[in-house]
C-alpha cells in the first residue's frame, strides 16, 4: 500500500476517534466552543488531506459533514440529538469507506448519496428543523446498517490508534487547529493571521516553517468554499494546551521562528498525511513499530539476566575490580529497563476512547439517560495489558447500561435521579492498576441468580441458602450464566461474564463485584501493571526450585512441628485451620511427582487465589524474591500446563515458573472450592443461621456432624440384638425390622461386638413416609449450636462436605444419601428375612 | 553432484547426521533444571548464554538404552524448531562430512516407526551407514505426542 495511505489511515483513524468522543461532548453541551471547533478541525482535516490522496468518495462525505458542522459553528442550526446522530453517522460511513481502503489499498466502491443528501438537507434546513428531522428519518436504516460493519471493522483500524513511542494517541487536530485558526484569520485579513504571535501565545507552541504554507492553503481553501459563514466567525485563539512531555528534541530549521517556551510543552505536530512533506520533520514524536519496541523489551530483559548474573558473581569475589563499574552498569541497566518498559505504558484512556460513543449509542437504543464519568484516565498500564482488557471493559460497560441502570422512568419513580450514572475510574495500587466500574442501577437481583443457580445445577439449594448475597452474585462469572429475561441487542446471550472473567485471569488479574439493591453494582477489576516483568517467590520443593508469580500469592504461612499452624488430614486431603476457615492444600513436591519430596518436611504453605479459588501449595521452602522476566516454554513443553513458563535466575539457573491456576485444577475435587468469604460477614449474614448439630463418631477420620433435625431419636441397643446377615444388618425395632447402615458399609464392627460380649450400640434413628432406619455409629459426642458453612466439598457420597462445627472440622452427613440407602434396604427386605419378620 | 554439510555424531554407537546448516552450535548440557510432569525425552531445560534451551536426549527420544556409568559427557547440539530453542543430547559429535546428494538414499522401508519419521535417509559412507536425522520431526511436539 502507498506509504502515504497508510499513513493517513492511522491519522484517521485517530482522529475519527477524538471525533466520536468529541461529539458526545459536544451534544452534551451545544454551547461549548471549544468542542466544535474541534470537531470541525478534524473532520476539515480528514477531507482535505482526502482531496489530496484523491479519496474522492471520502472527501465529499466529509465535506457534507463539515458543511453541517459548520452551520453549527455559526450558530445557524440549533444543535439536536438527531443532527449529532447523523453526523456520527457520517464519521461511520468514514469509518467504513477507510476500513475498505485499508484492505484493498483503494476506495470501496459504493454510493454515499442518502447520507450525503440528509447532511445537506439538515445544514439548509435552518429555518424548518421539523420538517428536516422528518427527512431525515427515512435513510436511518440503510446507515444503521452501515455502522454495524463500522464497529466491526473499527477494531482493525484501531491497532494502529495509539503511537507506540509516545503511548499516546497523536492529535492531529489539534495542530490543524491553529492552523485552520490562522487559516480563518487570514479570510479576514491576512495579516492578521498569518504574524506568528498571534498563534503562539494562543497554541503554546512554536510555529514550524510548513505551517505558514499550509495557513496559506488552509486559507486559500476555506475562503473558496465557504466564505460566507467562514467570515462569520472571528478566529478565536484556542489554548488547548496539554502537558505533554517533549519525547524527541525538536529538528530546529533556521526558518523557524522560535518563540519563548511555555511550561507545558507543545502538541508535537504530526505530519498532515501527504498535505506536507516537511511535516515529517517537524514532529516531536515518531512512529514506531510494536514489533520494534517489543524486540527492544526483550533485548533488555536479556540485559537485565545478564546483569543480575554479573552482579552474582561480583559478590562471591573479595577483589574484584569490576564492582564499580559494574554497579554503574547496573544502575544503568536498570534505567533502561524502566525507560524501555515506559515505551510498553499507555495510559487507559486509551482503552476507553471507544466508550462515550458506546454509551452514547447505548443511552439512544434504550432509551435511558445514561452519564459516563470518567475518572483517572491518565493512569498508565503497558500496551499488552491494555489491548487484553479493551474488550472486557466495554463488555462491562454495556452490561452495566442495559442491566445495570433502570429505565428513566422507572428512576423517576424511585426518586433517584433521572440519569443513570456508570462511573469508571482507574487508579495505581501497588504493582497493579485498579479498575472500577461502577453504576447506580437497581442492583443485582440476588433471588433471580439464586434462581437461576439451581435451575442451572451449578450449586445445590441447600448450598445456595447458606451462602450470602455476595457469594451468589460472584455466579453471574460462572460460564453460561445470564440473568437476562430477554436477549437484547446488547447483551444477554450468557456467554458474558465469564469470558470477562477468563480474559482477566489470564492476564493474572482479578475481578470482584458488590452489588447493593436498589443502589448499583461495582466491578472491581485489578490487573498487572506488566505481564513482561512480574515479582515471584522463588520456593524450593523436592530439591528443586519454582517460581511463583507474587500476584496470585496472599500470604505465607509457616507450619511444621512447632509452628502454630498445623497441617490435619481429612481422610487424604490435607486441610489447615487458618483463621477459623478451612484452607485446601496442594503439596507442590508430590503434585509435580518429584522423588525427592517424600522425605521432605512441609515448612510453608503460600496461600493461593486464583479467581474464587482459595487454597494453599505446600512447599519445602521459601527462598528468595526475584524479579523475573517470563520466556515462554518450547512447544514441546506445553502439555505440561502446571508451568506457565521459565526464567533465569542470577546465579543463571533456569526455574519454571509455576501455573497457579494449573496448580489448582490438577490438585483435583478443590475444584469446585469457592474461595472463603470473610469470616465476619459470613456470620452476620442472616443466610447462615445457627442450627443445632449432633457431633459423632463412626468409621475412621474426622468427626462427623448431621442436623438434628434430620433425626428422629437416638437408641443405644445392645449389639446382640443386631442380626447381621450376608453383608447387611437389621434390627426389631417397634415390632418391624429396621435396616442398620454404617458410614462405611463395613459392619466388621458391629460382627465382633456381636460374636464377643454384648456392648451397647448407639444409634441414629432417621424415618421417612412408612419407614425408618438405623445408622450404626460409635459414639455420640455431644449436641451443639453452631453455624454451618460447608467449605470443602465432598469426596465422596453420604457426605455433604467439611466444615468448621464447636471449632473442630467435621464432616456433615448426606442425609439424603442414607434415607435412600434404608428405602432400597426396605424394598429388599422381605425377600431375605420374611422367616425373621415371623419369628 | 551437489555437496552438502552434515554434522555427524553418535547417539548409542550409532551414526547420525544432521544438516549442518541446521545446527547452531555444539556445548555441553551442563546446569540442567528437569521439568517435572513433563514426557520421559524432555532431559530439562537449562540456560545457554542467557537463552532458555529445552534439551532433549536422543537415546530416550529414538528409544535407545540409557548412556552407560563412566561413559564421557553427553554433548548436545544446538538446534532451532518453530523458533524455540532445543538441545539434542548426543553421545559425541565426530566431524563435518561434505557429502554428495547422489549418494543419499531413501530410508529402508523396515525400520521401526519411531525411527522411520524421524529419517530423511541414509548415506552410504565406506565402513557404515549415516542416518540423516529431521530436526523438526524429532523434536516436534505432535511427533513426539504419537511416539
Amino acid at each position: 500500500m502507498d506509504d502515504l495511505i497508510a499513513e493517513f489511515l492511522t491519522e484517521t483513524a485517530e482522529s475519527l476517534e477524538v471525533v466520536d468522543s468529541e461529539l458526545v461532548k459536544f451534544e452534551a453541551n451545544p454551547t461549548e466552543r471549544k468542542t466544535l471547533d474541534n470537531i470541525f478541525r478534524l473532520v476539515h482535516t480528514v477531507k482535505g488531506t482526502c482531496g489530496f490522496l484523491g479519496l474522492s468518495r471520502l472527501e465529499a462525505v466529509a465535506h457534507a459533514g463539515e458543511t453541517l458542522l459548520g452551520r453549527f459553528r455559526d450558530g445557524k442550526l440549533e444543535v439536536t440529538p438527531l443532527a449529532v446522530t447523523l453526523v456520527l453517522h457520517s464519521i461511520d460511513r468514514i469509518k467504513v469507506i477507510l476500513a475498505g481502503l485499508e484492505a484493498t489499498g483503494n476506495e470501496p466502491d459504493g454510493d454515499d448519496h442518502d447520507l450525503i443528501s440528509q447532511l445537506e438537507a439538515m445544514a439548509e434546513g435552518q429555518e424548518v428543523d421539523l420538517s428536516t428531522v422528518k427527512t431525515v428519518e427515512v435513510p436511518d436504516r440503510p446507515i444503521g446498517a452501515e455502522i454495524d460493519a463500522a464497529e466491526i471493522t473499527a477494531p482493525a483500524l484501531g491497532v494502529g490508534d495509539i503511537d507506540p513511542a509516545t503511548g499516546r494517541a497523536l492529535r492531529p487536530g489539534e495542530v490543524s487547529e491553529a492552523e485552520l485558526e490562522a487559516a480563518f484569520a487570514a479570510a479576514d485579513g491576512p495579516e492578521d493571521g498569518l504574524k506568528p504571535g498571534d498563534i503562539d501565545p494562543a497554541t503554546g507552541r512554536q510555529l514550524r516553517p510548513g505551517e505558514v504554507s499550509e495557513a496559506d492553503l488552509e486559507a486559500a481553501f476555506a475562503a473558496a468554499e465557504a466564505p460566507d459563514w467562514m467570515n462569520d466567525s472571528a478566529p478565536e485563539p484556542v489554548a488547548e494546551v496539554k502537558a505533554e512531555p517533549v519525547k524527541a528534541p525538536e529538528p530546529v530549521k533556521a526558518a523557524a521562528p522560535v518563540a519563548p517556551k511555555t511550561p507545558a510543552a507543545p502538541e508535537p505536530a504530526p505530519s498532515l498525511g501527504g498535505e506536507d512533506a516537511q511535516g515529517i520533520a517537524t514532529t516531536q514524536s515518531i512512529r514506531v513499530s510494536v514489533d520494534v519496541l517489543e524486540g527492544l523489551m526483550t533485548l533488555v530483559s536479556e540485559m537485565v539476566l545478564t546483569r543480575n548474573q554479573l552482579l552474582q558473581i561480583s559478590r562471591n569475589r573479595e577483589d574484584s575490580a569490576f564492582a564499580t563499574p559494574l554497579q554503574r552498569l547496573s544502575t544503568l541497566t536498570g534505567e533502561l529497563q524502566d525507560s524501555v518498559m515506559k515505551t510498553r505504558m499507555q495510559p487507559i484512556g486509551a482503552a476507553w476512547k471507544k466508550l462515550p460513543r458506546l454509551v452514547r449509542d447505548l443511552s439512544y437504543e434504550l432509551g435511558k439517560k445514561i452519564d459516563l464519568v470518567m475518572e483517572g484516565e491518565g493512569t498508565e498500564l503497558d500496551r499488552q495489558v491494555l489491548e487484553l482488557i479493551r474488550d472486557p471493559l466495554t463488555h462491562m460497560v454495556r452490561n452495566s447500561a442495559d442491566h445495570g441502570l433502570e429505565g428513566t422512568q422507572e428512576r423517576i419513580d424511585l426518586g433517584k435521579p433521572a440519569n443513570g450514572t456508570i462511573k469508571l475510574a482507574a487508579f495505581h495500587e501497588g504493582g497493579y492498576i485498579v479498575i472500577r466500574i461502577a453504576d447506580n442501577g437497581r442492583g443485582l437481583n440476588t433471588a433471580r441468580i439464586r434462581e437461576k443457580i439451581i435451575e442451572k445445577g451449578l450449586a445445590s439449594r441447600g448450598e445456595v441458602e447458606g451462602m450470602n448475597d455476595q457469594q451468589i452474585h460472584r455466579f453471574i462469572f460462572a460460564p453460561g450464566f445470564s440473568t437476562a429475561a430477554a436477549v437484547t441487542n446488547l447483551s444477554g446471550r450468557g456467554v458474558g461474564m465469564d469470558v470477562v472473567r477468563t480474559n482477566i485471569e489470564q492476564i493474572g488479574g482479578q475481578i470482584d463485584l458488590n452489588s447493593v439493591a436498589g443502589q448499583g453494582t461495582t466491578f472491581t477489576i485489578k490487573i498487572p501493571l506488566t505481564l513482561a516483568i512480574v515479582s515471584a517467590l522463588i520456593v524450593g520443593a523436592g530439591a528443586q526450585k519454582f517460581a511463583v508469580p507474587q500476584t496470585s500469592v496472599m500470604e505465607l504461612v509457616r507450619t511444621g512441628q512447632n509452628a502454630e499452624h498445623r497441617i490435619e488430614k481429612i481422610n487424604d486431603a490435607l486441610v489447615l485451620r487458618l483463621r477459623n476457615k478451612l484452607l485446601p492444600l496442594v503439596q507442590l513436591g508430590p503434585t509435580l511427582q518429584l522423588e525427592a519430596a517424600k522425605d521432605e518436611d512441609a515448612t510453608f504453605v503460600m496461600v493461593i487465589q486464583v479467581g474464587e479459588r482459595r487454597y494453599g501449595l505446600v512447599v519445602n521452602d521459601v527462598l528468595d524474591t526475584e524479579e523475573i522476566v517470563v520466556k515462554p516454554l518450547a512447544t514441546i513443553l506445553r502439555d505440561v500446563d502446571v508451568f506457565s513458563g521459565a526464567t533465569i535466575l542470577g546465579d543463571g539457573s533456569v526455574v519454571l515458573i509455576l501455573d497457579p491456576n494449573a496448580m489448582s485444577e490438577r490438585a483435583g475435587n478443590m475444584l469446585e472450592e469457592k474461595a472463603a468469604e470473610e469470616t465476619e460477614e459470613t456470620i452476620t449474614d442472616a443466610g447462615s443461621q445457627k442450627v443445632a448439630m449432633l457431633l459423632f463418631k463412626a468409621g475412621n477420620g474426622a468427626p462427623k456432624a448431621v442436623e438434628l433435625e434430620h433425626i428422629t431419636r437416638l437408641e443405644h441397643v445392645e449389639s446382640s440384638q443386631i442380626e447381621i446377615m450376608e453383608g447387611r444388618a437389621a434390627l426389631q425395632y417397634r415390632g418391624k425390622l429396621m435396616p442398620i447402615l454404617t458410614v462405611n458399609s463395613d459392619f466388621s464392627g458391629l460382627i465382633s461386638a456381636h460374636s464377643d460380649e454384648t456392648h451397647i450400640q448407639p444409634l441414629l434413628v432417621f424415618t421417612g413416609e412408612g419407614y425408618a432406619m438405623g445408622l450404626a455409629v460409635d459414639e455420640i459426642v455431644d449436641v451443639v449450636e453452631d453455624h454451618m458453612t460447608i467449605e470443602l466439598s465432598a469426596d465422596r457420597p453420604g457426605v455433604r462436605g467439611t466444615a468448621i462445627v464447636a471449632g473442630r472440622a467435621c464432616e456433615i452427613l448426606d442425609v439424603d444419601y442414607y434415607h435412600l440407602r434404608g428405602l432400597a434396604e426396605h424394598q429388599r427386605q422381605p425377600a431375605h428375612s420374611s422367616e425373621k419378620a415371623v419369628a | 553432484m551437489s555437496l552438502r554439510d552434515y554434522v555427524t555424531l553418535r547417539v548409542g554407537g550409532q551414526l547420525f547426521g544432521v544438516d549442518a546448516a541446521r545446527v547452531h552450535d555444539v556445548f555441553h548440557p551442563r546446569g540442567l533444571t528437569p521439568v517435572p510432569l513433563s514426557r520421559s525425552e524432555i532431559a530439562g531445560v537449562l540456560n545457554l548464554r542467557g537463552r532458555i534451551v529445552t534439551a532433549v536426549c536422543a537415546r530416550r527420544r529414538l528409544g535407545l538404552p540409557p548412556r552407560e556409568e563412566g561413559a564421557p559427557e553427553p554433548l548436545a547440539i544446538g538446534l532451532e524448531v518453530h523458533g524455540d530453542s532445543y538441545g539434542l543430547v548426543i553421545d559425541s559429535v565426530d566431524e563435518v562430512l561434505k557429502l554428495d546428494d547422489e549418494k543419499f538414499h531413501a530410508p529402508p522401508g523396515n525400520l521401526p516407526p519411531r525411527w522411520a519419521e524421524i529419517i530423511v535417509g541414509v548415506y552410504q559412507l565406506e565402513k557404515e551407514l549415516l542416518i540423516v536425522l529431521d530436526p523438526h520431526t524429532l523434536l516436534d511436539a505432535a511427533h513426539l505426542k504419537a511416539a
